[in-house]
């Protein structure tokens, strides 16, 4: 993709390492010279944004590491003694603490935007695929360094999720065992997941950077999802997407500098500011809000082992959409009825994390009173399931389908077209013509025709 | 299409409306709205009213509840209630070092090796009032007064909670029947059904604690004048307890402007340049 090397070695030093280990070159062509759409809007700006992250979460991780005690007797005091005595440390902490949420925030649009621009779709399904490990690899470091502070909600967080591997028949309870270090969770745990939480963020960046390599394979995707025909559909990375994804940076930082200097807690739970005591149970324990919708998912369903299937289905089902979503469009832009269901698939993901954060019996709404006088209506519990049904539905029937019946709106010849001149006003697919437009292959649709009818 | 999809999730919807009923439970009273000098991006303390509060914990609170992840010295950080910029090193702040004193803390004679008391530094922790969980239990009733070291953290509400609690016990409501021990609290999260007789739909807001209301009028003296009534010193020590439990949040509030204007500003020039770069590029 990057093209032939455009570097050559300016002294004597450059040449005689450019023979031997060419990581300038490398260098060069990867980040500086690198052809990129030029049409990629601020979307796109959030791996850089996400690289970002990994950064400030590694370096303040090591630095709390420093301070941070992992014993069940000083684990919590530690971290105390971190926001009190060690300088600065109160920002480093909340840097940590919030940069978590932050990831999420991040990841999350970055996946969100992958799946309205079809950004898994061929010849990028191994960068999706490596994607969705890093995403899963984010998820397990998020809820283990959850647990390191050893409140109240880190150690029954941490009893609930480890416990999920319980649901399973004749091993499970060997493997929760296993996972404890013992038969409840307890020191040897919090020791363990303090090891793992220092181990997993390099195996995410290893990841990341097998998700760079796979991206620059085929290149970036782009709003259009028209593959680029030659130079004069890219830009040199550097400096047109350097100062657009530092502009883009800045501003997410200034939102994360909100939370951590203004509200650092507004994203936390109350009660893991008490100490953990496993006599003791919180009367509603959730997970960070990051986790809310796989947790309503985990509850939709009646059965334990059901809906740990089903949590885990859901993630895993992200590993296959590259071969579910039948439809050779990349970009919903093009595709009128795909762009609905992504809609209603993100407003669903929000109804699914709403469910998480609510007590499973709690009313959304009431209808009505039954005979006893009791209050009657949706329960978060039901709302969950039909929450969970369309958020399977999408990837297992919906984008199928689509594929099928969908007839895309006209696509541009190439990314220059929508970007010169404006897009004709959208139009309702007519019931005649070709059902798709083959990918990377764009065919000027009859537009003319359209309009006749 | 789509009406059809609507429709259809309508129908669903209507089905499992039915998908009741809910347990009536009681819950805690909303909190009361507190303006708090130290509330919002600017805000900070009042000295005074640290030092005021600092004078309730220590005369009332902390006959029953510990604070043991505060030091003395913390009293003379910077930011804390006596804090004299004079005195840089808080333990050289003779205030700091004559209110450790008051305090006897369990040391170890190194002549002997017997357990003794000797009077606290600014080094030291504050002591707790009870020699271990037991015997704080055996002196309340069987509860645990807990610890009050990050406690507007550790509730929901935090400040505003801690201050309606403080200042909001009711007579319990006829209906309600109050364990010998036990005191009703319309702030307190519980649940009162076991005990309430009346309508099951009418659960009185609140729950049980084991605290007595703790503050009446005129229980201590302040040094500045300011009348020391229950609202007052119920004031004064959420004010401190806020403070207890982040020290350093004056600090990084305005820590935290100083970045701000920083970003922004970086965030100008850094739009002016793609602006620049990008100016002959359609995009």
């Amino acid at each position: 993709m990057s093209g032939p090397s455009t570097y050559e070695p300016k002294s004597g030093f450059e040449r005689w390492l450019d023979t031997r280990l060419p990581i300038i070159r490398f260098a060069k062509d990867t980040a500086l010279d690198f052809p990129t759409p030029k049409n990629l809007n601020y979307w796109w700006t959030f791996g850089g944004i996400l690289a970002l992250m990994l950064g400030i979460q590694i370096v303040s991780g090591i630095i709390l590491a420093m301070h941070y005690v992992p014993h069940v007797d000083h684990a919590f005091n530690s971290v105390e003694r971190i926001m009190r005595d060690v300088n600065h440390g109160w920002l480093i902490r909340y840097m940590h603490s919030n940069g978590a949420s932050m990831f999420f925030v991040a990841v999350y649009l970055h996946i969100f935007r992958g799946l309205y621009y079809g950004s898994y779709k061929a010849p990028r399904e191994v960068l999706w695929i490596i994607g969705v490990v890093i995403f899963l690899l984010m998820m397990a470091t998020a809820f283990i360094g959850y647990v390191l502070p050893w409140g109240q909600m880190s150690f029954h967080g941490a009893v609930v999720i480890t416990n999920l591997f319980g649901a399973f028949p004749i091993v499970g309870e060997s493997i929760t065992t296993w996972l404890w270090g013992g038969f409840a969770v307890d020191n040897p745990t919090l020791n363990r997941f303090f090891s793992l939480h220092y181990l997993l963020p390099f195996a995410i960046a290893g990841c990341v950077v097998l998700h760079i390599w796979a991206l620059h394979v085929p290149g970036n995707n782009n709003p259009t999802g028209v593959n680029i025909r030659g130079t004069q559909d890219t830009v040199p990375f550097h400096p047109y997407y350097t100062v657009k994804d530092g502009f883009a940076i800045i501003l997410f930082l200034i939102l994360y500098a909100a939370f951590v200097f203004f509200d650092p807690n507004l994203l936390a739970h109350a009660d893991n500011y008490v100490p953990a005591n496993p006599l003791v149970t919180p009367s509603h324990i959730v997970p960070e809000w990051y986790f809310l919708p796989f947790y309503a998912i985990l509850r939709a369903l009646p059965d334990k082992l059901m809906g740990v299937l089903a949590m885990f289905g859901s993630i895993m089902v992200l590993f296959v959409l590259p071969w579910l979503d039948t439809s050779r469009v990349r970009s919903m832009r093009y595709r009128p009825l795909a762009k609905w269901f992504f809609a209603i698939f993100v407003v669903n993901a929000f109804v699914l994390g709403l469910c998480g954060m609510n007590l499973p019996d709690a009313l959304v709404f009431q209808v009505g009173e039954d005979a006893e006088g009791e209050p009657m209506g949706l329960t978060y519990v039901w709302m969950s399931r039909f929450a969970t049904a369309y958020y399977f539905a999408y990837f297992v029937v919906i984008l199928p389908l689509l594929g099928l019946i969908e007839k895309p709106t006209r696509m541009p010849e190439n990314i220059a077209e929508p970007v010169l001149a404006p897009e004709p006003p959208a139009h309702k697919p007519g019931r005649r013509g070709g059902a798709s437009t083959a990918i990377g292959a764009p065919q000027a649709a009859p537009i003319v025709a359209e309009r006749g009818g | 299409m789509f009406p059809r999809i609507i429709a259809a999730v309508a129908a669903l919807g209507a089905l499992c409306a039915v998908a009741g009923p809910v347990a009536a439970e009681s819950e805690a009273r909303h909190a009361r709205d507190v303006r708090w000098s130290f509330e919002g991006p600017f805000g900070t303390f009042d000295q005074g009213q640290l030092q005021r509060g600092y004078r309730v914990y220590r005369e009332v609170c902390a006959s029953c509840h510990s604070m043991s992840l505060m030091s003395f010295r913390n009293l003379g950080q910077p930011g804390g209630p006596f804090h004299d910029a004079a005195f840089a090193n808080p333990n050289e702040n003779p205030y700091v070092r004559a209110l450790a004193a008051e305090a006897q803390v369990a040391d170890v004679d190194n002549e002997t090796g017997d357990a003794i008391q000797r009077p606290a530094t600014s080094a030291d922790r504050f002591p707790p009032p009870y020699a271990n969980e037991a015997a704080a239990r055996a002196g309340n009733g069987g509860a645990l007064p807990p610890d009050l070291s990050v406690i507007t953290k550790a509730r929901g509400g935090g400040a505003d909670y801690i201050y309606s609690l403080l200042v909001g016990y009711e007579r319990p409501p006829a209906g309600l029947t109050v364990a010998a021990g036990q005191y009703y609290n319309p702030y307190m999260l519980g649940d009162l059904s076991s005990a309430w007789r009346g309508d099951r739909h009418e659960i009185p807001e609140g729950g049980f604690i084991a605290m007595p209301p703790p503050l009446t009028a005129g229980q201590v003296t302040y040094d500045d004048g300011t009348r020391p009534t229950v609202d007052q010193m119920a004031r004064d020590v959420t004010a401190y307890l806020a403070w207890a439990s982040e020290p350093r949040q004056v600090q990084r509030k305005s820590m935290g402007l100083a970045v701000m204007i920083y970003l922004l500003i970086f965030a100008a020039i850094v739009y002016a340049s793609y602006r620049q770069i990008w100016r002959n590029v359609a995009h």
